[in-house]
This record gives structure tokens, C-alpha cells and sequence, in this order.
């Protein structure tokens, strides 16, 4: 069970002070599905990035089956079993697809074994272990990569943001089902239907605020409010 | 050979101990230690100052070289000259280098000045490790010199790796590049305490056709310092890049100075610098796989040197 309590966080905006994550509080059981979902700026990426342990809340703690984790950092976090995958994925110079496997799985994997996760995100293994992971990879490409590497932690928390972005030729439909399969509890930040349709539990963001939390048909209804109020501002 | 020696020597060579076989010249502390030749490369030592000349028979293909040197006392100042004449359409492998270990308290360096004179559709690998280690406080000092000529047709890899332990290193590289050839040159120095590592690069694109590619990576710690400068002149149709990365650490300084002079409207050429500390989001990444700061730190610098 994670359990978020009363989040909040401040940023400093040329002096003033600017609420991003406002008195957040949920709970997310293991072995579920739970999509973060909200407009932009609602403050989704910031909070799956405090979960991890990349951004540190102004106030507020974070509970790993009842463990107050709060202090914990990102490889703490790592350690006890929590995974994530970048939004804007990060890319290195001289080190390889296999190498960043290798190191995600904890161990040297076999050709074999690298080639079964590649292929589970639609990439052709013998194009890609000994290849860079730098930006002469598209950005499809870095994606799927990102997501390899989720596979290839096993970890017990999987925090995807925005995994679909990007993902090009690859079918939306294997992506679905990749998280299906999946074990463990995954928090995917998503504006896709698609991946709202599988979540057993959806947040819904507005301005750092959670407007609602529950199962699809109780949240759908204020996702659809919220999208008609941007078409009704013109976004 | 003592252990010492046998371990400069797998440093900068890849050798373990004097080979049974192959093309080799192994120098130690200013003298000829091991030496062998075959019909087709022809090693001489000079008569008129202290080197040797390197002599590859036209079309000699697959063969690999080593030139290492060896400086294990304190107190010497060594300076060799090499000469490499390179048959046309060869197809070689040079590794030189230079390994420094010195546990006294008097300075020791190495100053080795080579030049390659490049036949015509040649391809030639060189390979230069530099490394040193003994007493903190005594300089090591390395200042390689080479001069290039890249005949007509043909292909100079140079690879220069700098991982530690040389207090002082300033490198000159000159090369003159003919046509249709093409010179690829990739440096990796890294550098911790007070090392100082200066790098020289002057390249003439002289004819149409001519290429070089330049990739320096830098890596400064501590409180040491690197200077890369390079110039490249395209005097024709020709393309050039250099591309200069460094990752800055401690109180380091790293100045990168790429020259880039076109004196023909057919030239192309491009120079790329950047520097700046380790990527917080690299390091992120990575300690969201399970490794901790430090380990996420090693393998990126690992990584950017390889």
C-alpha cells in the first residue's frame, strides 16, 4: 500500500510564492492500476516525481506499506522496489541500450534475455543492444527504450509519465496490454482514454488539487467536465 | 622485466611481457629494451638523435605495431623521435604510449615526437595511451608531439587516451590532410588533483575531398585543469568537425578554444563545445535503476570516455 499524506509544494516564483501540489492525499493498493489524469500544469508530473524521490515536497509524508519513506531517495527508493519512467527520457553518451538493461535488471542479461524485453516493446533487439542510448535515437525509440527498462526492473511500484508520448509506429494496443500484464502497482500519468479505460483507480488533478478520486465511472464524468471547460477557454 | 615494468607495459600496449612474436619496439628509461621486425616492417634506430624509424613495405596489410615506452626512474627527461614512413594501400594498426613510474622525488617526463608520413590509400589505426602513477608529489610529465601527413586516398584514425597520473601533458597535433583523405581523431583525458592537460590541434584541409573529424572528451576534477584548442583551415572542398565535450567536477577549469578557418567557399566546416557538470537527470536516471550517486557518476564518466 502507498499512501500519500497532505503533499504539498511551493515553488518560488520570482518572489512570489506558487502552489504547484496542494494538501494531495491518497492511498494506492498493490498490485493495482492507477492513472494520474488532469490538464497541464495540474501538477501530475511533479507529483509522480515526489513519489520517486526526484522532487522533494514542501510538506507532507509518503507511506510504503506503512513505512514512512518521506526521507528516502531516489535510490532508496529504487531499492525498495520503486521504478520510473521519464516523460522526457534521458539520454547519455557512450553507454549502451544493453549496459542501461544490465542495469536495470540488476544483472548481465543474455542476448536472449535482452532481446525477449526489447521485443515486448516492439524494438528488434539485434538493432539495438550495442546501440547509444543518445539522441540519434528517435524520440519513439528513446520512449520504448525507457519502458524496457521498466520491464527490466520488475520492481513492485512502476511510475510511468505520459508513456504513450511518442510511441510512434509502435501499436497503442501492445502498450495496453504490457500494463495489463504487468505485476505490482503502476501510477501511469496519462491523458489517453485508452489507458483511463484499464485504471482501477483514477486521480484527477485541477490546479494541484485533486477534484476527484475513484473508479472510472465515478471520475469520467469530471474528466469530460474538465475537457469541455478547455474547449469552452479555447485550448 | 619486473612487475612494474609488465604493468606499464599491459597499460599502455595490451602487451603482458616482451611478445614471442609480432612487430614491436619497447623502450625503457631512454634505451632499446626488446625489438622485432619482419620482411615487410623495417624498424631502425636513428643515427642522428635518439629514435626510430618506422618503415612499412607498400600494400602490407593487417599488421599491428607497438611502440610502447616505458619510464620507471626519477630524474629522466626523455625525448625520442620517431619517424613513420607508411607504404601505399597498407592497412595497419600502431599502438604507442607512454607509462611514467616514478616513486622518487625528482620529476620525470617524456617528450615524443612523431611524424607519419601517409602514403596513398592507407589506412592506419594509431592508438596513444598515456598514463602515470608513483609518488603524488613528483611531476610526470608527458608532451607528445605529432605531425601528420594523410596521403591521397586515404584513412588516419588517431585515438588519444589520457587516464590519470600525468601531472603535466601538452599535446600537438598537426596534420595536413590530402585528397579524398580523411583523418578521424578522438581524445579522451581525464584528470583529477592539480593535472594540468593541454591539447593542441592544427589541421589543413588541403585538397578537395579532405575530411577530418575531431571528437575531444574531457573529464576535469579536483582542482585540474584542461585547455583544448584546435584550428581547423579547409583550403578547398572539404568538411570538418570538431566536437568538444567536457564534464566539469570540483573547482576544475576546462577552456575550449575551436578555430574554425574556410578559405574556400567549398569548405564546410562545423565546431560544437559544450561543458558543464555531470547531468543531474543522467544521474537521476540512473539512481532510479538502484545505483547510488556515486556509482551513477562512474558509469556516466565511464561512459563519455569509452
Amino acid at each position: 500500500m502507498l499512501e500519500i499524506k497532505d503533499v504539498c509544494y511551493e515553488v518560488n516564483d520570482n518572489g512570489e510564492k506558487k502552489v504547484i501540489l496542494d494538501h494531495i492525499s491518497f492511498s494506492l493498493e498493490d498490485d493495482i492500476l492507477a492513472v494520474i489524469t488532469g490538464q497541464n500544469g495540474s501538477g501530475k508530473s511533479t507529483l509522480a516525481k515526489i513519489i520517486m524521490g526526484i522532487i522533494k515536497p514542501t510538506s507532507g509524508k509518503i507511506l510504503y506499506n506503512g513505512k514512512d519513506i518521506s526521507k528516502y531517495d531516489i535510490t532508496k527508493r529504487a531499492k525498495l522496489g520503486f521504478a520510473f519512467a521519464f516523460q522526457q527520457p534521458v539520454v547519455f553518451k557512450g553507454i549502451t541500450v544493453k549496459q542501461l538493461l544490465d542495469l536495470a535488471s540488476g544483472k548481465e542479461n543474455s542476448v536472449t534475455e535482452a532481446c525477449h524485453i526489447l521485443s515486448k516493446v516492439g524494438l528488434c533487439a539485434r538493432d539495438y543492444i550495442e546501440r547509444e542510448v543518445n539522441n540519434k535515437l528517435s524520440g519513439g525509440e528513446l520512449k520504448r527504450i525507457e519502458l524496457a527498462m521498466i520491464i527490466a526492473r520488475d520492481a513492485k511500484v512502476n511510475i510511468c509519465d505520459e508513456p504513450e508520448a511518442g510511441i510512434d509506429l509502435w501499436s497503442f494496443d501492445a502498450l495496453v496490454n504490457l500494463f495489463k500484464e504487468k505485476k505490482g502497482l503502476d501510477i501511469i500519468i496519462s491523458h489517453q482514454n485508452r489507458i483511463i479505460d484499464i485504471a482501477d483507480k483514477i486521480i484527477l488533478l485541477k490546479a494541484g488539487k485533486i477534484e476527484k478520486i475513484g473508479a472510472k465511472e465515478e471520475v469520467m464524468p469530471h474528466i469530460v467536465n474538465q475537457r469541455c471547460e478547455r474547449l469552452k477557454e479555447g485550448e | 622485466m619486473n612487475e612494474n615494468t609488465k604493468f606499464i607495459l599491459e597499460q599502455v600496449s595490451g602487451l603482458h611481457d616482451i611478445p614471442q612474436a609480432g612487430i614491436y619496439n619497447i623502450r625503457e628509461n631512454g634505451k632499446l629494451l626488446a625489438r622485432n621486425i619482419d620482411e615487410e616492417v623495417n624498424i631502425i634506430s636513428k643515427k642522428d638523435k635518439d629514435g626510430i624509424d618506422i618503415v612499412v613495405k607498400p600494400n602490407t596489410k593487417n599488421k599491428s605495431i607497438h611502440i610502447p615506452v616505458i619510464v620507471s626512474m626519477g630524474g629522466l627527461n626523455d625525448l625520442v623521435y620517431n619517424d613513420f614512413y607508411i607504404g601505399d594501400n597498407a592497412d595497419i594498426l600502431i599502438v604507442a604510449g607512454c607509462g611514467i613510474h616514478n616513486t622518487t622525488d625528482k620529476q620525470s617526463s617524456h617528450n615524443g615526437i612523431h611524424s607519419f608520413h601517409i602514403g596513398k590509400n592507407c589506412k592506419v589505426k594509431y592508438v596513444e595511451k598515456h598514463f602515470a602513477f608513483g609518488n603524488a608529489k613528483t611531476s610526470k610529465i608527458l608532451n607528445p608531439t605529432t605531425e601528420i601527413v594523410v596521403g591521397e586516398g586515404s584513412v588516419f584514425e588517431m585515438e588519444t587516451l589520457q587516464l590519470g597520473g600525468v601531472s603535466f601533458a601538452d599535446r600537438k597535433t598537426y596534420a595536413k590532410v590530402k585528397k579524398d583523405a580523411k583523418l578521424l581523431i578522438r581524445e579522451n583525458i581525464l584528470t583529477s588533483s592539480k593535472e594540468e592537460a593541454i591539447t593542441h590541434f592544427e589541421v589543413e584541409l588541403e585538397k578537395e575531398g579532405s575530411r577530418v573529424e575531431v571528437v575531444s572528451r574531457a573529464v576535469a576534477k579536483d582542482k585540474s585543469k584542461q585547455e583544448f584548442n584546435s584550428i581547423v583551415i579547409g583550403k578547398a572542398e572539404c568538411f570538418g568537425h570538431v566536437e568538444c565535450d567536457g564534464i566539469l567536477a570540483d573547482n576544475a577549469e576546462i577552456i575550449s578554444t575551436p578555430k574554425i578557418i574556410a578559405k574556400s567557399p567549398e569548405a564546410n566546416l562545423v565546431h560544437e563545445a559544450a561543458i558543464g557538470k555531470i547531468s543531474e537527470e543522467q544521474q537521476n536516471k540512473l539512481m532510479s535503476l538502484g545505483l547510488t550517486k556515486e556509482e551513477a557518476e562512474k558509469v556516466i564518466i565511464q561512459g563519455f570516455l569509452k
